[in-house]
């Protein structure tokens, strides 16, 4: 800490961002901002914020607040100019606080340990005294192997009168760890800057066999990748006969120059790399171009004759044996129908198929209805024919996350450097120990004191150990 | 037998425990002391054999790696996960400083997360994993993150008990503070268990479900009479708690608990669910959502709150290692901090929208 409050403004600043009050009040800022952020669903359509908002402030004032909120930038507030800076203003108190202590901190980590006298033992924050006999040089050589198995190198020094004092520390450098620590946080964001100047998040949208040598920041912002990706298949698996999708997977080819010079098949969990760009499985569905999808339907007569039949949206098909004829008009690959009975689609997924299906004979419409693959009391017709939806093969699409983030490596790096910066904080500490043998009339007096910046408790249970080991020395106990 | 039955064992012997640490404090008769513990073990093997045996049911079912079958991919799993965890460190912390009288702090908390499984009608079948989460990291993010959860459970606790022995006066900014926080605690399961009492019968359905029964039998009732009454009835105990609070603190000091054995022992949790939270919750996570969404960080809400709860603990632990808090100040960051942990984990699913919702 400066001794003196600073005079320019030049020393102003930097005392304030020396401050922990400074930093404080930045965490707190940051902190209570982002829970705003958490409530306001961050880049939406305004809709679903005001009614958020109406929930919260009433209708009257909904809208209003909005608009402020909106104007704030609150609607994409971790990408706003002052979110951004109020990191910024974070780092640099965490740089210019880090800068402040580093001389004091220095001064602990390089000062060497020094004998101190006898007096100062007694109040180390750890301590311990004993009177033993012996002789000084055997008690000398138990200390130094006991501290030696400890993990010191003691140093020693005359004390006169015979007697002696060993001394020894470690993990000195474990005071700097909280420095990797804040360097680290340091890194990460500087990786995280990076990845958002020179990167990009994209979103691609491909149907089976098609190709793609852009991806999409959003439907209007076309990003060139500077190769073709192409989508050779897509699988969806179920568990069972539910909704829920155990696996997907799209096959991909990447193509450089006219070359096919990759081919893997992602799933989530396992993206696709490429010249810096990674494709992440993401989502899944039919495609709308319904023009290209095929029905497998099974359709007998009340009478048991029965064809299996493979028509297209639109087509029109007989059932045999009669003059009935069957009309496809519509299909949805996720039907449901809302409280008032209509019907809608509610997914893009194959998750509930159904075809809507107008029956007429001799020009007159007869009867019509949802045919669903899923239930077969949807198959049965009033009278008594059936038509069995068997499957419907309709070109599914991929779709992908597209991201190229140059500063991923950074991100990486910087928690790798974290995580070996709290290890070194929280579970290592500087221990110092001296140990001071000296004659007292008949006996020896061995004084141990000692202080360890962390874990002090432990620390105490090695001087134990090492007092046992002493008081049990070569020449018996007392 | 399966893994309800083990789970239903846990459950009755936590919930003894608890009455019978309660006791303890109360008369501090060591008899009862003896029997706490052996229910609160009792509970502990039970759920340690509920949570392998579902292991193992779910291994049989899904059809994957075993590491890939830890029953920790919901919000269910992961309660039950944080029950166990919390009670192993109190067991170790009981065993380790031979001093029970934590447990009457501790099992509360416990039996709070058991009766908001059983009124919030979660849905406790085994179900098969979303693609997203079959991950290696599940296991490793998750387990780390409730390790730590555990932990600052327990500095909630000692904070707590730090705090009701450093206090004086009724008007001082701490002693209102743990009066107020020790009130919304007990009201809150008291209010879950009338919920529970009242619509045990239709515990059936979903996680929605919570927000149809959350107090609905007493602050959101559907009668304004019983609503009113409700706050009328808080409001009392709040003052009561805050009038004869002392009393509290008398029972604590019988069991020659010193502030400092506290005060260190909410340090040493804090000291170890933060890097653990750190590398586990964050860094972890940060890594398997670059791997399953693309971006190891979006600012979702589940991120973002984990980002609070982590620089209030950061806050905690460099006020007391630059600024020297100890005592008072220190215990209260520390309740506090629990506060925002409770939220980051129960608060952000019931009540913001994410990617994150599975628990």
């Amino acid at each position: 800490m400066k001794k003196e409050k600073g005079s320019t403004f030049i020393d102003k600043i930097w005392d304030m961002f020396a401050s922990v009050k400074f930093a404080v009040i930045i965490f707190a800022v940051i902190a209570l901002t982002s829970i705003v952020g958490t409530i306001v669903e961050q880049q939406v359509e305004p809709e679903k914020n005001i009614v958020v908002l109406t929930k919260l402030f009433g209708e009257s004032v909904a809208p209003d607040i909005y608009n402020i909120l909106f104007k704030l930038g609150f609607m994409n507030m971790y990408h706003s100019w002052w979110f951004v800076a109020l990191l910024l203003l974070f780092a640099s108190s965490l740089i210019i606080c880090s800068i402040d202590r580093l001389p004091r901190i220095l001064k602990l980590v390089n000062e060497p340990i020094h004998p101190i006298p006898v007096e100062h033992l007694g109040k180390m924050t750890i301590k311990k005294t004993l009177d033993i006999r012996g002789k000084i040089p055997d008690i000398k050589q138990t200390a130094e192997t006991a501290l030696k198995a400890a993990g010191f190198k003691p140093s020693e020094a005359p004390t006169g009168n015979g007697g002696l004092q060993l001394y020894a520390e470690k993990g000195n450098l474990s005071r700097l760890g909280v420095y990797l620590t804040h360097i680290s946080i340091l890194v990460i964001l500087t990786g995280g800057m990076i990845g958002s100047f020179f990167g990009f998040n994209g979103y691609l949208q491909l149907n089976e066999g098609e190709t793609s040598s852009v991806a999409y920041k959003d439907p209007t912002t076309p990003i060139p990748l500077g190769f073709e990706i192409r989508c050779d298949n897509f699988e969806v698996y179920f568990y069972g006969d539910s909704d829920m999708p155990k696996d997907y997977k799209s096959w991909l080819t990447v193509i450089k120059n006219g070359k096919e010079v990759m081919k893997k098949t992602i799933e989530v969990n396992d993206p696709l790399k490429y010249e810096g760009i990674t494709f992440y499985q993401s989502s899944y569905g039919t495609g709308m171009d319904t023009d290209s999808g095929i029905f497998v339907l099974r359709v007998s007569s009340k009478d048991g004759k029965s064809a299996e039949i493979n028509p297209m949206l639109n087509d029109k098909f007989t059932i045999p044996g009669t003059s009935i004829t069957g009309h496809i008009k519509y299909f949805s690959p996720a039907l449901a129908l809302d409280p008032e009975g209509r019907a809608y689609t509610y997914a893009q997924q194959m998750l509930n198929p159904a075809t809507y299906i107008e029956f007429t004979e001799a020009g007159t419409q007869k009867y019509s209805g949802w045919f669903f693959r899923r239930y077969p009391n949807t198959w049965i017709l009033p009278d008594g024919n059936k038509v069995e939806f068997v499957n419907y093969w309709g070109v599914e699409y991929t779709g992908m996350q597209v991201r190229k983030d140059p500063g991923v490596f950074i991100v990486y790096f910087g928690c790798i450097i974290m995580a070996l910066g709290l290890y070194i904080t929280f579970f290592m500490s500087h221990r110092r120990i001296w140990v001071d043998i000296a004659r007292k009339n008949d006996n020896i007096k061995i004084s141990i004191g000692a202080s360890a910046n962390k874990n002090r408790a432990a620390f105490e249970g090695k001087i134990e150990k090492l007092a046992r080991i002493l008081g049990a020395g070569p020449e018996g106990k007392k | 037998m399966d893994s309800s039955t083990f789970f239903g064992l846990s459950t009755v012997a936590y919930v003894l425990s608890m009455i019978l640490y309660i006791f303890y404090l109360a008369f501090r008769n060591n008899q009862i002391g003896i029997i706490a513990t052996t229910f609160a073990i009792t509970g502990f093997l039970s759920q340690t054999l509920a949570i392998a045996t579902r292991w193992k049911e779910f291994y049989d079912l899904g059809q994957m790696g075993f590491l890939r079958a830890a029953p920790l991919t919901n919000l269910y799993e992961s309660l039950i996960f944080f029950i166990w965890c919390l009670m192993l460190v109190y067991l170790i912390i009981e065993f380790k400083y031979r001093n029970r009288s934590f447990g009457a702090f501790v099992t509360p908390v416990a039996v709070l997360a058991l009766a908001y499984i059983d009124i919030s009608g979660m849905s406790r079948n085994i179900q098969p994993l979303v693609p997203a989460l079959q991950s290696n990291w599940l296991l490793a993010h998750v387990m780390m993150s409730f390790i730590a959860y555990a932990l600052f459970a327990i500095s909630f606790s000692t904070g707590l008990m730090c705090l009701i022995l450093r206090t004086e006066r009724r008007n001082e900014t701490a002693y209102i503070f743990w009066t107020l926080m020790l009130s919304v605690f007990v009201i809150t399961l008291g209010a879950m268990g009338l919920d529970f009492l009242k619509f045990k019968l239709v515990v059936t359905g979903q996680e929605e479900l919570i927000h149809n029964y959350l107090f609905k039998a007493s602050f959101r009732s559907g009668s304004a009479l019983v609503s009113a009454l409700s706050w009328a009835i808080s409001i009392a105990v709040t003052f009561l708690i805050w009038r004869f609070g002392h009393s509290l603190k008398k029972i604590i000091e019988g069991f020659h608990l010193s502030a400092e054995i506290l005060d260190d022992l909410t340090y040493r949790c804090i000291a170890t669910g933060f890097p653990v939270f750190t590398l586990g919750g964050l860094i972890f996570g940060a890594i398997w959502a670059d791997q399953a969404w693309g971006k190891y960080w979006t600012w979702d809400p589940k991120e973002t709150w984990s980002l609070i709860t982590w620089f209030i603990y950061a806050f905690y632990l460099h006020s007391r290692l630059i600024k020297g808090w100890k005592g008072k100040k220190a215990a209260m960051v520390a309740v506090f901090g629990f506060l925002a942990v409770i939220f980051t984990y129960l608060g952000v699913n019931l009540l913001l929208s994410g990617l994150h919702s599975y628990g």
